[in-house]
């Protein structure tokens, strides 16, 4: 495959064969080296090869291998002639990160970091299997899909403030319970309010460094030391069904045949079939917004349980990392409605933006990228270029380098918890294995990933955060 | 004669990936389920307590494999059921579709069992289905 470097950390795929747009990854030398290692450029030259798509196929500086679209990648398609894709999306629709600030500094929580922790666990539930404390009804469960953090809101966990500080507002306004089957709601009914296993968790963080003292400043992000609280988590079970369902209509409606991977199947946008994933996935992103408002509010109740307190625990804000949406673009030096797929990749909206609340308008949109596991976190703020030079999208976390089946073979989670009680990091989990999987030997360099976002210039940066306690499900 | 390998877990940079192998289509399956059980939990230490009937329906193999391991993550999801073994699983076709029948047998989730990682759905990503001699599976689940 030809490779050409076109800019400092730019790398291109020509168009060539089936392709109809070029391929675009924004990476360090050394990025790309982890990214060659991986079928992540091939899937970028397959998704170039889909209708209607618009400008290029991107590769964020994080990518790596997903199933049809490469994790780290983004699309837009034209609303007319253009598709929509839940492998573009991902089985794990709006697993996104939500971060909440607090006037609390690191000498009020160190030494309460254990209690802190415990108690959390003791709220939030989590791990694989693990059902939610809210026995919930189908009908409460249909006015979640439709509401989504609205729904939270109004039964009482958290605040008004909170959805304003939400992407979307907490709330896809096109989405629709009906086009949610029974099995994804069976799936989804017991696991409202929990943060799930994997790469998901929870994090207790301090301000390591501020970069950008006036955007920090206007996400509440004042000093070094002071504690932020990072929730990572999405829609579980019925966004996964959701994602499983339309493939299968969508295969069964349009076949497969001439998609070079199968997970690739589409629908035109327009399609009555592409209009009813739409609905469905943004059901199912409302769905993950109530999760995390929940997830939020509880966590503000054992800070005021421990420490008395939850007052100034406002949040920073909630960002998807799988997510497709229509948003207007210029392409062509023409204002569009496009619909863009964003899978393991965060929206970097700069100011200005009508998507942006009113409070952070003029600063830009709080982009955050957590790092993995017990590793440095940041946060960055969107930027106008973005919008020129990725449809207004960044990286969306580390990404990983290594197999869990390497990682399980070469590292022990006691080991880990160990080594970061060490460097006074707090570590629980509900499964030490899960925690071997998810090393931070197995990611890659976070620092790299902003660095680069910041240099091509799709996010900048504005502060770097460490955990004190991390909470692994 | 030596037992044959059930299962073969494979690199994968984020992922989980797995070739089952089988003497028949139906035993290449059984271990299928097998393997993607044994990236969530220790299937051997499940006891058979428990009994899930079920039939899917797929219009081709491919399919019908996401559709059958699909049911593992469904039942551990809906009913903290985890599966321990694969009973009288039979494939057919019927028309242009592929139909299988199966039981799962196992138990509910509690605190004897540890639940290490968390597949959230089956993939065709990668998906191969090979016949020479006997059957072989090669899966990628999302973790």
């Amino acid at each position: 495959m030809e490779l050409r470097k076109i800019g400092d950390n730019v790398w291109e795929i020509p168009k060539q064969g089936e392709m109809r747009v070029p391929a675009l990854i924004y990476a360090s030398a050394k990025l790309l080296a982890d990214i060659k290692h991986d079928m992540t450029l091939d899937q970028a030259r397959n998704v170039a090869c889909l209708p209607g798509i618009q400008r290029m196929s991107y590769v964020m500086p994080d990518a790596h291998q997903g199933y049809g679209f490469p994790i780290g990648g983004v699309a837009a398609f034209d609303l007319d002639e253009g598709v929509i894709s839940p492998g573009g999306v991902g089985y794990d629709i709006n697993c996104g990160v939500r971060l909440l600030r607090t006037d609390y500094t690191e000498k009020d929580v160190t030494a309460r970091r254990k209690e802190l922790l415990s108690e959390i666990f003791k709220e939030v539930p989590a791990g694989v299997g693990k059902g939610g404390v809210t026995k919930l009804s189908r009908n409460a469960l249909k006015d979640i899909l439709v509401k989504g953090a609205e729904w939270a809101v109004e039964n009482g966990y958290g605040t008004k403030e909170d959805l304003e500080r939400t992407e979307e507002y907490g709330r896809m306004r096109e989405a629709d319970g009906a086009a949610v089957s029974d099995r994804a709601m069976e799936r989804g009914i017991p696991q409202l309010g929990t943060l799930g296993a994997g790469n998901h968790f929870l994090e207790i963080q301090k301000v390591r460094e501020i970069f950008d003292k006036s955007a920090a400043a206007a996400f509440g992000i004042e000093a070094e030391g002071q504690i932020l609280v990072m929730i990572h988590c999405g829609s579980r079970g019925l966004g996964h069904q959701v994602a499983t369902d339309y493939i299968e209509l969508m295969e069964n409606k349009f076949g497969t045949k001439g998609l070079p991977d199968r997970e690739l199947v589409n629908a035109p946008f327009r399609s009555e079939l592409g209009r009813r994933y739409y609905r469905a996935m943004s059901a199912a992103v409302n769905f993950a917004f109530a999760n995390r408002q929940m997830i939020a509010h509880w966590v503000r109740d054992v800070f005021a349980k421990v420490l008395g307190s939850s007052k100034g625990m406002r949040q920073v804000y909630d960002v998807c990392h799988n997510v497709a949406k229509v948003e207007k673009h210029v392409v062509g030096g023409e204002l569009r409605d496009l619909c863009v797929h964003r899978k393991g990749a965060t929206r970097s909206f700069g100011p200005g933006r009508p998507e942006i609340p009113e409070a952070y308008r003029s600063a830009g949109q709080p982009v955050i990228i957590p790092g993995s596991m017990g590793t440095a976190s940041f946060l960055l703020v969107g930027t106008p270029e973005a919008e020129e030079l990725s449809f207004g999208s960044t990286a969306h976390g580390a990404g990983r380098v290594m197999s869990r089946h390497e990682a399980l073979r070469r590292f022990r989670g006691e080991q880990i918890r160990d080594d970061l009680a060490r460097q006074g990091v707090e570590l629980k989990s509900t499964s030490w294995k899960g925690v071997a999987e998810e090393a931070s030997a197995a990611y890659k360099d976070v620092d790299e990933v902003v660095r680069v976002s910041q240099e091509v210039g799709i996010g900048r940066l504005v502060a770097k955060v460490v955990p004190v306690g991390v909470m692994k499900g | 004669m030596a037992e044959m390998k059930k299962y073969e877990i494979l690199p994968h940079t984020a992922d989980g990936k797995f070739r089952a192998y089988g003497r028949t289509l139906e035993e290449a399956f059984v271990n299928a389920a097998l393997a993607t059980a044994s990236l969530m939990w220790d299937w051997a230490r499940v006891e058979p307590k428990l009994t899930r009937p079920f039939c899917v329906r797929g219009r081709d193999r491919e399919q019908l494999l996401v559709k059958f391991l699909g049911e593992i993550i469904y039942l551990l999801d809906t009913e903290r059921f985890l599966l321990g073994s694969v009973a009288g699983l039979v494939i057919r076709t019927e028309g242009e579709d592929w139909l299988l029948e199966a039981e799962f047998k196992g138990d509910t989730l509690s605190d004897r069992h540890e639940i290490y990682g968390d597949v959230k759905a089956v993939t065709y990503s990668d998906m191969k289905i090979e016949e020479c001699g006997g059957f072989t599976l090669q899966v990628v689940v999302d973790m």
